[in-house]
């Protein structure tokens, strides 16, 4: 079994307080850290292969590398704890048992990016990772790790899905309407305030001190050649074991859903896969001998996105499972760019037409091919998320909703 | 400076150009929505794709900035594709009420889809439905249904006005426009967004459902709500009389002018023109005896006014002209007064209440030619006039425009003068207080009616056209001027208002060198004014720190 290491303390009672996390050698990363130069820092996550483990998988040194070395104003630090997608829930888990991992990544981010302000904007729904995570805050402050040239913000959301979505979230947290922003300008030139903004996940904070104590190779060396380290995977549904498991990030599916999840329950036979949230293409029961980095989920056609993991076995109807995910979408979509805010209310309505037993077999035609036109044509990625499951379900189960059509 | 390659065309535009603007100057229209160049870019609507040589997919035009060797295709079979879902997202839930809709013939969901949609529709299921003829304030009036969510509205209340009334709410395809709660859209240019919003959702209360728009024709002419001359389209209808009651002009529509006005108007010019087609219009000449009003011939009055003028020595004779007037008419009003050496002579006459500076383009001088009036020498002291007046020294009184008996002075002395003054003649185009007095009435045409120059507050010269026919027999005011003038035994300048301006050009260095055909659409300074430039919007000012 691979190491632990970022669930390394979750077994303590004390995980949450300053104490519990200094029993265990908390905080000497940042210790270390501080005795180094910022490029050093940078150049250390850069050779750890970390990867953004909320969703889109980008090296986290080389996004720090992005901050424009000569900006006259402030940098900012942020931090997305507003985990929503589909089948996730990871995040608060770190929040509620390890609060302190983040705050000490954070110490360490902002020393590499010249930060002296970080805000972690949490789901408005995480009321208890929100207090557990706030107490910490506390403790950091009156222990003086912070306060002393980086400074904490807690922000919490309110409820929507967009403000996951990087620069929804910055415009969430400047007090705006939850609307992801044009790009270029790019967050790490011109982010939250109009100033140069890393925005990370959680996760991915919460692997810095590692990195930083025990070296950037060790680090890689837990993972594949591409990508570093381990990860969090949320595996949910038809699962003897449901939870949060943590694995290299080169276990493949078939492991995962096995050795640590149990198995498959209810019928006992698989019938598909979601491997990485909502947002990730499904996969069928013959698509899981895949290793579960970035590299490999996106060479089986799917994306690991945030390792939310989905199990469905055989008497789960995947229109039913498509029309909620497209009820969620329409429900969530911004509703800032055309194609995402129309399509989105479209497509549900087919599929729940489908599922009503008022489909038509050309309605699947429709649903492909409006899903196909509007990918890459937004802002932001939530309708290029959202069209994943809209293809994956239908051209793979197509005979599934055929049968519920009536011509 | 770039150069880039659009459509096999190369061009090299200034830094920071976008392509939509690159691509229009060279003739090349990219389609678009949400785009306004007066605006700041969202790239919502994600009509405006082109092209990019090496990029992997279509990109948005209006947040793409010229490069240097770019290449851009703006209709290939790509971007044409693109284009045909991005107008069936526009559209699926659009209500397609056009036969009803206010916006119909000037509608860019029409145009676009006739030159970038034309598919077969596919959507069947029930449409979203949203609030319909929702009155957002005193002048614009919100289809939530029509509305494509472009923002453009809500930008313009933002960066513009600065006045911020207007948000989207909701999420996805129930997002709709709306007032944030305790507010209306009541500032001083929310006709605006009616302008620039490019379908039905925002319509014009005051215009709603009068006349079709392809019934319209359009002329390019000035504002004269105030003394800033801003820029404007005159819509009138003259193919259905029958309809809107007969009212001729439809409406007014800002033209840009980037020294002037931009793309904007404010509510006050916009909605000033109610004047032409109002019952109180003047319409043909009277005298006006003991036994009451009659209708008489022009050459009748003329003939009456000239003795008039005749009879009377210069001294006992007084005109108050106004900055209504035109330049042509200012001058052909200088001719006259020269010919009997007429010396009593001014314009301002002080209103009732002094009007204000609003923060942006509306000037307190609510008149449209106070500059040209005093640079042709009218200028004078109204109050010593009136004084005059009073004492009986004035036998002869010639008023343009003005109503004395509504105007800043006690209203009581203002009829006693007129009690003593046995001859008064007025001209204008409508009927007030004032006109109900006077001996003789001269009506006049009213701006639409008629061609000529105004000067701004800065002193810029700018041409306004004829859109309509005088209203009954009224007359350009140079026109019954010069005929005044021939009946003095004069020369007129000419038969037409470009012989006055010539006129006008020879006879005051201010305007010397200037022709109509030098004004062009865009007007041009006096010698020895400077340009003060549009201001800036209250919506781009750096917030005043206390």
């Amino acid at each position: 079994m691979a190491e632990i290491v970022l669930m390394r303390n979750f077994g303590r009672q004390d995980s949450h307080t300053l104490a519990g996390y200094r029993a265990t050698g908390g905080y000497g990363g940042w210790e270390k850290a501080r005795t180094m130069e910022p490029a050093a820092i940078t150049e250390e996550v850069k050779k750890s292969n970390l990867r953004g483990l909320g969703g889109a998988g980008f090296p986290t040194g080389t996004k720090w590398s992005f901050i424009p070395k000569n900006h006259a104003g402030p940098v900012y630090l942020v931090v997305n704890a507003d985990e929503g997608e589909p089948g996730t829930f990871k995040d608060r888990y770190l929040l509620e048992r390890d609060p302190h991992a983040l705050i000490e990544g954070m110490l360490i981010t902002a020393r590499a990016i010249r930060c002296a302000l970080g805000f972690v904007y949490i789901r408005g729904e995480y009321v208890q990772p929100w207090r557990l995570f706030s107490a910490a805050v506390k403790e950091a402050y009156d222990a003086g790790l912070l306060g002393h040239g980086f400074d904490i913000v807690v922000h919490r959301g309110a409820g929507a899905y967009i403000c996951g979505e990087e620069t929804g979230l910055l415009s969430s947290l400047e007090g705006k309407k939850g609307w992801p922003k044009i790009k270029p300008p790019f967050p790490a030139i011109k982010g939250a305030f109009g100033q140069p903004t890393i925005v990370n996940n959680v996760e991915t904070l919460a692997c810095v001190p590692p990195i930083i104590t025990r070296g950037a190779e060790w680090f890689a060396a837990l993972g594949t050649k591409t990508q570093g380290g381990t990860r969090m995977y949320s595996v949910s549904g038809r699962v003897p074991k449901p939870g949060v498991y943590e694995a290299s990030v080169a276990i493949t599916l078939r492991s995962l859903i096995h050795d640590l999840a149990g198995g498959v329950s209810g019928s006992g036979r698989l019938k598909a896969v979601v491997p990485g949230g909502g947002s990730a293409a499904i996969l069928t029961a013959d698509e899981i001998d895949i290793p579960m980095d970035v590299d490999g989920l996106k060479n089986a056609g799917s994306m690991i996105g945030s390792a939310g993991v989905i199990v469905m076995d055989e008497s789960v109807s995947i229109p039913e499972a498509l029309m909620v995910l497209a009820r969620f979408y329409a429900h969530e979509s911004c509703g800032q760019c055309t194609p995402c805010r129309e399509s989105t209310g479209w497509i549900y309505k087919q599929v729940h037409r489908i599922v009503e037993g008022h489909g038509r077999k050309d309605d699947l035609d429709t649903i492909l091919d409006v899903a196909k036109r509007g990918g890459g044509t937004t802002i932001c990625a939530f309708y290029d998320g959202a069209i994943g499951p809209y293809i994956s379900y239908i051209e793979k189960f197509r005979s599934e909703f055929e049968a519920l059509c009536r011509s | 400076m770039p150069k880039l390659t659009i459509d096999g065309k190369e061009i090299e535009v200034e830094a920071g150009t976008n392509l939509i603007e690159a691509a229009r100057r060279l003739g090349i229209e990219v389609p678009h929505y949400c785009y306004h160049p007066g605006l700041s870019i969202a790239g919502q609507c994600r009509l405006c794709m082109v092209d990019i040589e090496k990029a992997p997919r279509p990109t948005i035009a209006c947040n793409t900035t010229a490069g240097d060797g770019m290449v851009v295709h703006t209709d290939t079979e790509r971007v044409r594709d693109t284009r045909r879902s991005i107008m069936e997202f526009h559209l699926i839930n659009h209500p397609l009420d056009c036969p009803v809709c206010d916006q119909a013939g000037e509608c860019w969901l029409q145009i676009y889809y006739m030159k970038h949609g034309l598919y077969d529709p596919r959507m069947v299921d029930e449409k979203v439905h949203k609030p319909k003829a929702v009155p957002l304030g005193p002048h614009v009036m919100l289809d939530a249904e029509r509305c494509i969510l472009c923002s453009r509205c809500v930008r313009f209340c933002d960066e513009i006005t600065g006045t911020g009334e207007l948000g989207i709410f909701h999420r996805g395809d129930h997002s709709e426009i709306g007032l944030f709660p305790g507010r209306d859209l009541e500032n001083n240019y929310s006709a605006n967004v009616v302008d620039i919003c490019p379908v039905g959702a925002l319509t014009d209360r005051d215009f709603r459902f009068q006349v079709r728009v392809w019934y319209l024709d359009t002329t390019k002419s000035i504002c004269t709500g105030c003394a800033r001359g801003c820029n404007v389209d005159v819509h009138v209808n003259r193919r259905r009389p029958h309809h809107a009651e007969g009212r001729r002009v439809a409406r007014l529509k800002p033209r840009f002018n980037a020294e002037v006005n931009a793309w904007w108007l404010c509510d006050i010019g916009r909605y000033h023109f109610d004047f032409v087609d109002a019952a109180t219009r003047l319409t043909a000449p009277v005298r006006r005896n003991p036994g009451g009003p009659a209708d008489v011939t022009w050459d009748e009055a003329v003939a009456g006014v000239a003795d008039a003028l005749r009879r009377y020595p210069p001294e006992q004779v007084a005109v108050l002209a106004s900055p209504q007037m035109a330049n042509e008419d200012l001058i052909a009003l200088r001719r006259v007064l020269e010919t009997r050496g007429i010396r009593e002579v001014a314009f301002d006459v002080p209103p009732t209440a002094l009007a204000k500076d609003d923060d942006f383009l509306l000037r307190a001088d609510r008149t449209p030619n106070r500059r040209g009036a005093t640079l042709i020498g009218l200028g004078g002291d109204a109050g010593g006039l009136m004084a005059a007046a009073r004492s009986g020294r004035i036998k002869c009184l010639w008023v343009f425009h003005h109503d004395l008996l509504a105007a800043g002075w006690p209203a009581a002395e203002v009829s006693g003068a007129l009690g003593r003054i046995e001859t008064v003649i007025f001209t204008g185009t409508n009927a007030n207080a004032t006109s109900e007095r006077a001996h003789w009435v001269l009506p006049a045409a009213a701006w639409v009616e008629r061609e000529g120059t105004f000067t701004n507050f800065e002193g810029r010269v700018q041409r306004f056209r004829t859109a309509l026919e005088p209203l009954g027999q009224a007359l350009p005011e140079w026109e019954l001027l010069g005929r005044v003038l021939v009946g003095l035994g004069g020369t007129a300048a000419g038969r037409r208002a470009e012989h006055w301006f010539r006129e006008l050009t020879g006879a005051v260095d201010a305007f010397a060198g200037m022709s109509y055909q030098s004004l062009g659409d865009l007007g041009r300074l006096v010698a020895g004014a400077t340009a003060s430039g549009l201001p800036t919007p209250p919506g781009q000012r750096a917030p005043a720190h206390a």
